[in-house]
C-alpha cells in the first residue's frame, strides 16, 4: 500500500511541522553541527556558529513554507534562556570585580565614546544613503541587546521587529570582524578588546569573546549591560538631530 | 545545578518585577544582572553556588541567539529594498565602534598607567 503509506507520511508531516518538538530539535541540531564546524576551524571568525546555523534553518523554513511564528513556537524554549543567561553574566563579572573597579575610568570613557560612535555613525551613514526616518530610528539602537533595542526603537519611531533583525546582523558581523580588527590594531589588552566587542555586538559578540579569553568575555558582558542602559538615554537625544 | 539555575531565575524575576513597577525602561534581565553582581560581591558562597549554573549557560550563549537570528527571514523583502543603506551603515559603523572603543580604552589605560602588573 504505497499510497496509504504516503498519506501517513503526509499526515506525519502535518503533525510534526506544527509541533514545537520538530523546530526545537532542528534548532539544537543545526547549532550542534555549526558549533562542531566552528570548533573544527579553531573558532575561525567566518565560521561563527550563529551565522552557520541560521543559514540551513532559514532555508528549511523557506523550502517547507513554514511561517516564522510556527518555527518560533518551538524555538521559544531556547529563546527564553536568554533572560537567565543575561543574569548569569553577573557571576564571572563579580569574580573579576577588583579589575573592573581598577579600570572604572577607561570603562566609563570608552563606554561614552563607543556608544556615541555606534549611534551616530550608523544613523549618519544610512541618512547619507537616503534611508527613510523609520529605518534610521530602527538602526539607532543596533548595537544593543534585543529587548532594550526593541524598546528604544518603539520610543523613537522605529520598527521594533526590524530593529531585532538589525541587532542580530550587527551582533554576528561584530563577532566576525572583532578578531581581525584586534589584530589590525595590535590590541593585546583582553579587557579593551572584550569591552569593544560587547559594546558593538551585545550578546552574540559576548558569546564569541568568551571563546577568545575569559577576561574578554567578562568585559564584553559588562559592556553589553552598560551600553544597553546608556543607549536608551542617548539614542532619543541623537535622533532629535534627525526629526 | 538546578538549584543554582533557580537562583538565576529568581534574580531575573526580581529584575522583571522592578522594571515593571518602577517603569525603568531597562529590561528585567539587565536589572537582575546588576542585582546579582551586588549579591555575589556580598556573599562569595552565593557566587560559587550560582557559578554551577552560570558556567554551562554562558558556554552555550551563542545557541540562545539562534531563534532571533532565524527571524531575519521575515525581513528579506525590506532588506532587499533598503539593503545597501543598511548594509553599509552596519559594516562601517561596526568597524568604527570596535576601533574607537578599544583604542579609547587602551589610550586611557595607558595615560593613567593602569596596565597589568602581574
Amino acid at each position: 500500500m504505497p499510497n496509504a503509506a504516503m498519506q501517513n507520511v503526509a499526515q506525519l508531516w502535518v503533525y510534526l511541522s506544527a509541533s514545537p518538538l520538530l523546530w526545537l530539535f532542528a534548532t539544537l541540531a543545526a547549532y550542534a553541527i555549526a558549533d562542531r564546524i566552528s570548533a573544527a576551524t579553531d573558532r575561525h571568525p567566518l565560521a561563527n556558529p550563529v551565522m552557520l546555523a541560521t543559514i540551513p534553518l532559514a532555508a528549511l523554513l523557506a523550502l517547507t513554507h513554514t511561517p516564522y511564528t510556527t518555527y518560533f513556537a518551538g524555538a521559544q524554549f531556547v529563546h527564553f534562556m536568554l533572560g537567565p543567561a543575561t543574569v548569569a553574566l553577573a557571576v564571572p563579572l563579580a569574580a573579576e570585580w577588583g579589575r573592573v573597579k581598577r579600570l572604572a575610568v577607561p570603562i566609563t570613557i570608552a563606554l561614552f565614546a563607543g556608544s556615541l560612535t555606534a549611534i551616530f555613525s550608523a544613523v549618519g551613514i544610512a541618512w547619507l544613503l537616503g534611508a527613510p526616518h523609520a529605518v534610521l530610528a530602527s538602526l539607532a539602537p543596533k548595537s544593543v541587546t534585543t529587548p532594550i533595542a526593541m524598546g528604544i526603537a518603539a520610543m523613537i519611531g522605529g520598527l521594533p521587529s526590524l530593529t531585532a533583525t538589525l541587532v542580530v546582523v550587527t551582533g554576528i558581523f561584530t563577532a566576525v570582524i572583532a578578531g581581525p580588527v584586534k589584530r589590525l590594531l595590535r590590541m593585546k589588552d583582553h579587557a579593551a578588546h572584550g569591552f569593544a566587542a560587547g559594546l558593538s555586538g551585545h550578546g552574540i559578540a559576548t558569546a564569541s569573546a568568551f571563546h577568545d579569553s575569559r577576561i574578554a568575555g567578562i568585559f564584553a558582558g559588562l559592556a553589553l549591560a552598560l551600553n544597553g542602559v546608556l543607549t536608551s538615554i542617548l539614542a532619543p537625544l541623537v535622533m532629535k538631530l534627525w526629526p | 545545578m538546578l538549584p543554582a539555575f533557580a537562583v538565576l531565575l529568581a534574580f531575573q524575576l526580581i529584575g522583571e518585577s522592578l522594571a515593571r513597577v518602577l517603569r525603568l525602561g531597562i529590561p528585567g534581565p539587565v536589572i537582575g544582572l546588576c542585582l546579582l553582581v551586588v549579591a555575589c560581591l556580598a556573599s562569595h558562597r552565593l557566587r560559587d553556588f550560582t557559578l554551577q549554573a552560570a558556567r554551562p549557560i554562558i558556554s552555550t550563549l551563542s545557541l540562545l541567539f539562534l531563534p532571533a537570528a532565524v527571524g531575519v527571514v521575515q525581513f528579506l523583502p525590506l532588506l532587499k529594498s533598503q539593503g545597501l543603506a543598511l548594509g553599509v551603515a552596519i559594516v562601517v559603523s561596526t568597524a568604527l565602534t570596535l576601533a574607537v572603543t578599544a583604542l579609547v580604552f587602551r589610550f586611557v589605560v595607558h595615560r593613567l598607567h593602569l596596565e597589568e602588573r602581574e
